[in-house]
């Protein structure tokens, strides 16, 4: 583990362009034993269910010539520059970069709350800031069992989807349990009573519910440590998914649910009739008044969401996450409940997780199983781990690259994953502590300074 | 009785397949520490090659089939290795002394980066293949149900154990199997009496990847398909065979694999093949609870 790996550059200082050369071809070798049969050949199902295959040889020497190109082009740009990271700034411009960091929170609020009057006209935009915002708020409770707690979860999707089904189910068809309802006629009301008020009744019932399913997830892994944990996280949100896709009476199974009712402005409906909110303010009617009100609710569901957190973060449970996070041991000998301390990060995770699925059922009006795979928990990770766990600013930041950049790539079409991954491992290697590189500590003895990020641990659990 | 045999044989030649995808997930994590998530993909990749290279020996004119098995293995082991050794050199090395989520979240896209690559090279259809070894003997026959044993659970089952033997044989009693052992229990010490750390690490990734286009090539020949997205799902459930097996140990991946393999059998025979997934996971969280470190997995001790 602690083995200083010897710089490639610095091992080989005065190596001269013929080991250059060799290492290219090397490179383009590689390239070329491991492309000739996945790229050189190309196989289909024939038409009489026969496979065949055809040689596509130009597509691998292209590849194969473009990984020597790379390689050498690669290999001068390391000398040029020199090693990464031994660029050391003017104190003026760090100070300058420090004030410019502080200014940035409150300015990215103002933009946010500008999105909808600057873009108005552009529903696309608007559209993919409603996204991003999703993905803010996800990352950011994430980030309570991760980043505060100490965590692993690779199931955070299970909450998600719990929050989105339970929110649809209960919308559509009010308890949707029928032996129940028939001995108990005095439960049997349906959501229809409720009328335009159902998302805001049920927003809260989806996020406890997705708390609940938090708890039943923590319960059993209170003693898993590390990996054991993280898989146990993998398989709960895989369960959930596969019960999901294949309780088709309930969930209708892979072709999911669709006419969930839309949000109304606080019971007021967002329709063109006189009883809508655009008669009622006294302006026509256009559709883009509900992508606006989407936008400002998950705002104002993140934000509070972030001011949940930091406002956590000084509680006495706060503390015991981010005290957990440091030395689980040391933390038990001082007397701190561990198992409360477990269950109230996953249930608070997950219901801003729960949050989120209700808030992401109404924006859709459809939901089905594929929404809700490993690779969406894989993304709020790496959203979280990108922005450097535990800082609030840093997972909004990273959300809006990694969600702006995916939406970028859309033109590559089916190379968009591809590049995709490609990216998530190259900023891993650059900045594997994530985009923003400090820590504010929540407790402090005289002053209140930042610390490198390099000096917070990342949990046992 | 006999429809019990039947799924015993078919649940131990499944879990022969995860068995084999599990030594790489638990060899790596024993000398690394880390979740190898894009292993799952290196074995979606031995199989495409070893389709491919069954398509191109066939049309070349070989015709013996043992003959051309053999070549298929040998091809589709050492190309798929050097996938495991690239993979190991371009995402997981510049990340040794990183934290432990990085070299985690880089995996990932690995993984993703893998699977659309041979989505991308190869299309996303189903890709199938007409039964390559077949006949088979009947054990038992009582009438009104026969237990059968197919040549190719035959095949699938000798190449595992040979495999598991000669892998057996690597770790305990060659240099390079001692190597490993010491890099394991620790690197710094083993960096000091002579042991070149980085390549015994380069290695295991080679032979786990090795293992997993051998779990491939099975796969391929028992079900007859391949597709870019088997890799995932065949992946979650080897990582799950090992953590149920105790992860960083070997006799513990294969004990794991086979018991997910007899699990996700005899649900599918017995209940629903729906849920088989459901119960293999439930499964692994009721034994994580009453033993947190897996069947066979070493106590982790607390250092204060």
């Amino acid at each position: 583990m602690a083995v200083p790996a010897p710089h490639p550059a610095s091992a080989e200082p005065t190596a001269g362009f013929g080991f250059i050369l060799k290492k290219a071809v090397i490179s383009a070798l590689v390239a070329l034993v491991l492309f000739f049969l996945m790229i050189g050949i190309r196989t289909e199902a024939g038409s009489s269910g026969q496979l065949i295959y055809w040689t596509r040889f130009g597509e691998l020497a292209a590849i194969v010539g473009a990984v020597f190109v790379g390689s050498i082009v690669i290999e001068l740009l390391r000398r040029w520059i020199g090693p990464v990271g031994g660029v050391e700034l003017p104190a003026s411009v760090r100070g300058g970069f420090a004030v410019l960091g502080r200014l940035l929170a409150p300015a990215l609020l103002i933009f946010a709350l500008l999105v909808p009057v600057i873009f108005y006209k552009e529903r696309y935009l608007l559209d993919l800031a409603i996204l991003v915002m999703t993905y803010v708020m996800l990352g950011w409770g994430l980030n309570i069992v991760v980043g505060l707690a100490g965590l692993l979860d690779l199931g955070y999707v299970a909450f998600y989807a719990v929050g989105a089904y339970s929110y649809a189910l209960l919308a559509q068809s009010g308890l949707p349990l029928p032996h129940l309802t028939d001995a108990f006629p005095y439960v049997a009301f349906s959501m229809e009573q409720l009328g335009p008020w159902a998302f805001w009744v049920l927003l809260p019932v989806s996020g406890l519910l997705a708390a609940l399913w938090g708890v039943i997830l923590g319960f059993p892994v209170l003693r898993l440590r590390g990996d054991y944990l993280a898989i146990v996280t993998l398989a709960f949100g895989e369960i959930i998914r596969l019960v999901i896709l294949n309780w088709q009476d309930l969930t209708g199974g892979p072709n999911g649910i669709s006419g969930i009712p839309r949000p109304t402005v606080f019971g007021i409906p967002l329709t063109p009739g006189e009883h809508g909110f655009a008669a009622m303010i006294g302006v026509p009617f256009s559709p883009t008044h509900r992508l606006v009100f989407l936008f400002y609710l998950i705002l104002a569901l993140a934000l509070i969401t972030n001011w949940v957190t930091i406002r956590l973060r000084r509680l006495p449970i706060g503390r015991a996450w981010e005290a957990m996070r440091e030395d689980e041991v040391a933390c038990r000998a001082l007397g701190i409940n561990i198992t409360t301390t477990k269950l109230s990060a996953f249930a608070i995770g997950a219901m801003f997780g729960g949050f989120a699925g209700a808030f992401f059922a109404t924006r859709q009006g459809f939901i089905s199983p594929e929404s809700f795979s490993f690779q969406e928990s894989a993304l709020v990770l790496a959203i979280v781990v990108l922005g450097g766990m535990g800082s609030q600013l840093g997972v909004a930041l990273a959300a809006i690259a990694m969600i702006g950049g995916f939406e970028l790539f859309r033109g590559l079409d089916q190379f968009r994953m591809l590049v995709f991954g490609g990216v998530m491992v190259l900023l891993m290697i650059w900045r594997p502590r994530g985009l923003i590189g400090h820590r504010a500590p929540t407790v402090f003895l005289q002053k209140r300074t930042e610390i490198s990020a390099s000096l917070v641990k990342e949990g046992h659990g | 009785m006999d429809y019990f045999f039947q799924q015993l044989i078919n649940g131990l030649v499944l879990g022969s397949i995860y068995g084999l995808i599990a030594i790489g997930y638990t060899m790596v994590y024993g000398i690394v520490g880390m979740i190898n998530f894009a292993h799952g993909d290196i074995f979606m990749i031995g199989g495409f090659i070893a389709l491919i290279t069954f398509l191109i020996l066939v049309s070349i004119g070989l015709t013996f089939i043992p003959v051309i098995l053999l070549l298929v293995l040998l091809v589709a082991m050492a190309v798929t290795a050097l996938y495991g050794w690239t993979v190991e050199r371009i995402a997981y090395r510049p990340l040794r002394q990183s934290f432990r989520l990085a070299p985690m979240l880089s995996a990932i896209g690995m993984s993703f980066v893998l699977s659309n690559f041979a989505q991308v090279s190869q299309g996303a259809r189903v890709k199938p293949v007409p039964p390559i070894i077949t006949g088979g003997y009947t054990l038992h026959d009582s009438g009104n149900f026969a237990v059968q044993l197919s040549n190719v659970q035959i095949v699938v089952v000798v190449t595992t154990v040979v495999l598991l033997a000669a892998f057996t044989y690597i770790v305990s009693r060659t240099r390079f199997g001692r190597d490993m052992r010491a890099c394991e229990q620790d690197q710094t010490m083993a960096a000091l009496l002579g042991v070149d750390v980085d390549r015994t690490i380069s290695m295991t990734f080679v032979i786990g990847a090795a293992l997993a286009a051998v779990a491939g090539m099975m796969y391929l020949l028992y079900y007859g398909l391949v597709d870019f997205f088997m890799g995932f799902i065949a992946g979650i459930k080897a990582f799950t065979a090992a953590v149920l097996g105790g992860i960083g140990s070997l006799p513990g991946a294969m004990l794991g694999g086979l018991a997910i393999g007899l699990i996700e059998t005899f649900w599918s025979a017995y209940f629903s093949v729906e849920y088989k997934d459901v119960a293999a996971f439930s499964i692994l969280i009721i034994v994580l609870i009453f033993m947190p470190t897996g069947l066979l997995g070493r106590p982790e001790v607390e250092k204060v």
